[in-house]
């Protein structure tokens, strides 16, 4: 495979194409509201109707307005159809042909989706998850031509650096620093990991990437494994996201039969071979050195940094290792340029983000937006709001997150800013909570998480999380005293400073939060101690 | 000056830390000319826990209603409480019946029934024989204590190095390996 | 050989490049309590115990597994330190059924040791009391899970000393626990050599020999490290 060639099989994409397109969702949200059946009566329908000369129906993935599923968008003439039944999905083409739709019409305009910016999902929606040539049309596997054969590996590092991209898994690390480290690190052997072991709950951003683009994660990989000096590739996919594997899988072997993976990849003397490894269902596994130990076949237990993976990562080697959306930002930095990424969002935090916007808001689903939109735009304006009621508080960052009251909504969305109030970016989780909720509940929660998901290697986080798992229930269940109170919060600190990897140190997180900012919430379940009224009902022990 | 207000209770516990107490020998008769012994299973026979008593050492876990409703009383009529001893600090061995998780069941039918010579029956009589708790707890979980005093049971010497200060308006140094380890 | 010279709780160090804190603290003289380091086998920082504070890094460093820098400054006993150190302690013993009275390692225990280094004279935490079983199927020797700490010393131990891997651990968080073989009830793994360097190893009464007495326990746990030494330089006397 040459340029020549690559742009053969783009144009022969396009030529192929009908002038009208119809677009099913096919990932995992409106596939379980039954978008499978909608795409095949609509390909029915374009049968019955005599189209196939104009009109074609591809399955897509992700278009990002989850709640309203299953989604068919028809272009160029941008309509879009929400909760499309089988039933109901023949008469979406019949509108084609001059009939009326019976399906709800969405408003392609609505601030849900004007308001977004698409790097990471630029093709989502468009492009066919399944058929590289698809992605090959709008332009694909040309960054990575660029960047082999025009580009020197240093000057490919020095243009992440330029970008000011950060990690997208959620601590923010600056992925061109990363990517220099291991660049320079000693060794012929380095290893690019790509981490897709997404568990933060209600969080489905890399899933979404994963199944509607496979093709911009592996592209993004590829270029990483040039930039760094790495042939051997990973991607770490749980066990839980099947629609993800299946579409990985497809999508290496089709660019490996383009040559666009393996060896001599475009003809170049570089070779990437990328492989799959499955998560067991660990979430610990996200952190990156479990991980590592996981891919190499040990139990996913992290391990102390230093040494960090730059320098001794899998198998002992250098090991580039960054999130899904880390990778699924590169080509575009490659296509477009360092500064043209760089002029988007805010000083510290460049580019976009997407999150996963669930909880008590009225549209629900996956967007993209600039870095420094404030939250009040993305949960007022793009979200709607909450349906009855007012915002309380809008948890980011999932268990390791924090709780931001609704009076901080005005907060932008950055690295730096969400940090100073208690939260943090996270992943890309975003749960909207309204009067309803009591924070102490949404404390008790999430660490009913940690204490499920720790993996049990170190003290503080093993046991401080059930101890504080206990503390939370002894208050909601009114058996709680001001002295414990006192030490739920001094266990908070100690299971933060003590912990061994990122889990632990950020599993109070949610408790320190809601305790900054709801404090109240705590006071008002507070009791007296028993000796002291008398009473002598049995002490009534938290099961631990 | 008034006498030193002073008492000990037991609560579920083997006695072994009354014992030990008793093993302080001649330092018994110091302590006689120093507190007045208000309240105790070994050292008087009043049958009421007095208000405004200065020190108590509280042996035993709290494993029953009747133990709780002492431990309260003890804990709103005492200025200083003394955790005496592993069961106190830790419920230690009585405890041991909280991993069976159902309560106190399992250790009575294997008590009263299973182990039963003869005439089989779980014990019940309402405001004579105590009910169990589910749980049993160190006294801590239940009452706030002033002073811990591990040892199962602590020896002589560890009573005495407790007591001592206190009786002359001192906090005792519970550090290091003579005051602290348990077992 | 190139050396570091380093400050801990105002102890000048002088140490060989590559050597961990907590060898340079022992070298100083300084005690810093740990339970699941020992010398011989692979370091791996998860009881935290050895935790200490170095000047200019805002995180907190586990002795056992940092190495040295020129020109460190170390405190190993600042307040935040002790009382994590007892939180710490606390934790474990509230998470087992360490029960010192009837334990046949009362009076050698490594766990008991360190509560009273840390000063520890009761538990704020609640005690969980988990029902965890023992496993009597050795002929020689048994094992208490309920006396357990997850140190894993037994683990590593076996695999790197013994070669012989029969222990590795099972679940994870608060259901963990320390597994023989496949599964297999102690007795029934033929991997095991029955070379008791588990029950050397053990911080704690967890692994023992049967039919020992409280009187009797002994362990010889600097064979490991004189094992090691061995192997590596070839040094057979001790």
């Amino acid at each position: 495979m040459n340029l020549t060639e690559l742009l053969d099989v783009a144009a022969a994409e396009k030529a192929r194409q009908r002038p009208i397109k119809v677009h099913c969702c096919t990932s995992t949200g409106c596939r379980s509201a039954n978008a499978t059946a909608v795409m095949g009566n609509l390909q029915q329908a374009v049968e019955n109707e005599n189209l196939s000369d104009q009109v074609e129906v591809i399955g897509v993935g992700c278009m990002g307005f989850c709640g309203r599923g299953p989604l068919v968008q028809i272009d160029p003439q941008d309509d879009l159809y929400e909760e499309v039944t089988p039933e109901d999905a023949p008469s979406i083409i019949e509108a084609l042909n001059g009939g009326s739709a019976k399906s709800i019409k969405g408003d392609a305009q609505h601030p849900f989706f004007a308001r977004q910016m698409k790097i990471v999902r630029q093709h989502s929606g468009k492009v066919d998850p399944e058929r590289i040539e698809s992605y090959i049309a709008l332009g694909g596997y040309q960054s990575l031509f660029k960047v082999l054969y025009e580009m020197e590996p240093v000057d490919v590092v020095g243009e992440i650096q330029q970008s000011g991209l950060r990690g997208r898994g959620g601590g923010g690390y600056p992925t061109g620093l990363k990517w220099a480290t291991v660049a320079k690190m000693p060794g012929n052997q380095k290893y690019v990991i790509c981490n897709g072991d997404e568990g933060d709950p209600g969080a489905f951003m890399d899933r979404s990437v994963l199944e509607s683009d496979p093709h911009l994660v592996l592209e993004g990989m590829a270029i990483a494994g040039y930039a760094i000096g790495a042939n051997h590739g990973y991607i770490y996919v749980r066990a839980e996201y099947p629609l993800a594997i299946k579409r990985l899988q497809k999508a290496i072997q089709q660019a490996k039969k383009y040559g666009l993976l393996g060896s001599q990849v475009f003809d170049s003397p570089f070779d990437f071979k990328v492989d799959i490894r499955i998560g067991a269902g660990a979430f610990v596994c996200g952190e990156e050195t479990a991980l590592i130990q996981s891919i190499e076949g040990g139990r996913g237990n992290p391990v102390p940094r230093p040494p960090y993976p730059a320098e001794k990562g899998l198998y002992g080697c250098p090991t580039l290792i960054n999130n899904v959306e880390t990778f699924a930002n590169i080509t575009s930095i490659i296509r477009e340029g360092a500064d043209w990424y760089a002029s988007i969002g805010t000083e510290n935090s460049k580019g976009t983000k997407v999150f996963a916007l669930t909880g008590k808001i009225r549209n629900n689903g996956l967007i993209e937006v600039p870095m420094g939109i404030t939250l009040r735009e993305i949960v007022e304006d793009m979200g709607g709001g909450v349906p009855d009621g007012e915002v309380k508080a809008v948890q980011t960052g999932g268990p390791s997150g924090g709780c931001i009251p609704a009076s901080m909504l005005d907060t932008p969305v950055d690295y730096d800013s969400l940090r100073a109030i208690g939260s943090m970016m996270g992943s890309g989780g975003m749960v909207v909570m309204d009067h309803t909720t009591s924070m102490v509940e949404i404390a008790q929660f999430y660490m009913e998480f940690c204490r499920g998901e720790t993996c049990g290697k170190c003290v503080p986080c093993r046991t401080g999380t059930v101890q504080l798992y206990a503390l939370l229930t002894k208050l909601l269940k009114r058996q709680a005293t001001a002295a414990d109170l006192e030490k739920l919060e001094a266990l908070c600190l100690m299971v933060r400073d003590t912990s061994l990897c990122g889990l632990g140190q950020s599993a109070p997180n949610p408790v320190l939060s809601t305790l900054k900012y709801f404090r109240q919430e705590y006071d008002d379940l507070l009791v007296q101690p028993a000796y002291l009224n008398g009473t002598s009902s049995a002490a009534e022990a938290v099961t631990l | 000056m008034d006498k030193i207000k002073f008492a000990t209770i037991w609560l579920a516990g083997c006695s072994g830390c009354h014992m030990s107490f008793l093993d302080l020998d001649e330092f018994l008769i110091d302590l006689a000319d120093l507190v007045d012994v208000v309240y105790s299973p070994v050292g008087c026979d009043l049958k009421d826990y007095p208000e405004g008593v200065d020190v108590c050492l509280v042996e035993g876990a709290v494993a029953n209603e009747d133990n709780l409703e002492l431990i309260y009383q003890v804990r709103r009529r005492t200025q200083t409480l003394i955790a005496f001893g592993d069961c106190a600090v830790t419920a230690n061995v009585p405890a041991m019946r909280n991993m069976l998780r159902e309560g106190a069941k399992p250790v009575l039918e294997r008590g009263y029934l299973e182990l039963a010579d003869e005439n089989p029956h779980l014990p019940h009589a309402p405001g004579i024989v105590p009910e169990l708790l589910d749980r049993v707890l160190p006294v801590h979980e239940v009452v706030p204590i002033d002073i811990f005093m591990p040892g199962c049971p602590p020896s002589a010497d560890r009573i005495r190095a407790t007591l001592e200060p206190l009786l002359q308006g001192q906090q005792p140094a519970m550090v290091g390996r003579d005051m602290i380890k348990f077992g | 050989m190139a050396v570091k010279t380093l400050k801990i709780d105002d102890i000048d160090v002088a140490i060989e490049a590559g050597a961990t804190l907590l060898q340079a603290a022992q070298e100083a003289g300084v005690p810093i309590p740990k339970l699941c380091a020992m010398k011989g086998i692979s370091s791996i920082g998860a009881c935290r115990l050895c935790l200490v504070e170095v000047e200019g890094i805002n995180k907190l460093l586990p002795a056992c597994v940092t190495e040295v820098a020129e020109g460190m400054v170390v405190h190993t006993q600042t307040p935040k330190l002790q009382e994590y150190r007892r939180m710490t302690v606390e934790l474990i013993f509230a998470e087992g059924n360490h029960v010192c009275s009837i334990c046949v390692a009362n009076g050698n225990c490594e766990l008991q040791d360190v509560a009273i280094e840390v000063g520890m004279d009761h538990s704020r935490f609640t005690y969980r009391f988990p029902d965890r079983g023992v496993d009597l199927s050795h002929p020689s020797f048994g094992i208490d899970h309920n006396r357990c700490i997850l140190c894993t010393r037994c683990v590593r131990v076996c695999d790197e000393v013994e070669g012989a891997h029969v222990w590795d651990v099972a679940n994870r968080g608060a259901a963990c626990y320390i597994v023989s073989g496949l599964n297999q009830p102690w007795g029934e793994v033929s991997a095991c050599t029955s070379c008791g360097k588990c029950v050397d190893a053990c911080p704690t009464g967890a692994i023992f020999r049967k039919g020992e007495t409280t009187g009797e326990k002994q362990r010889d746990r600097d064979k490991f490290a004189f094992l090691s030494t061995a192997r590596e330089k070839r040094e057979w006397t001790r």
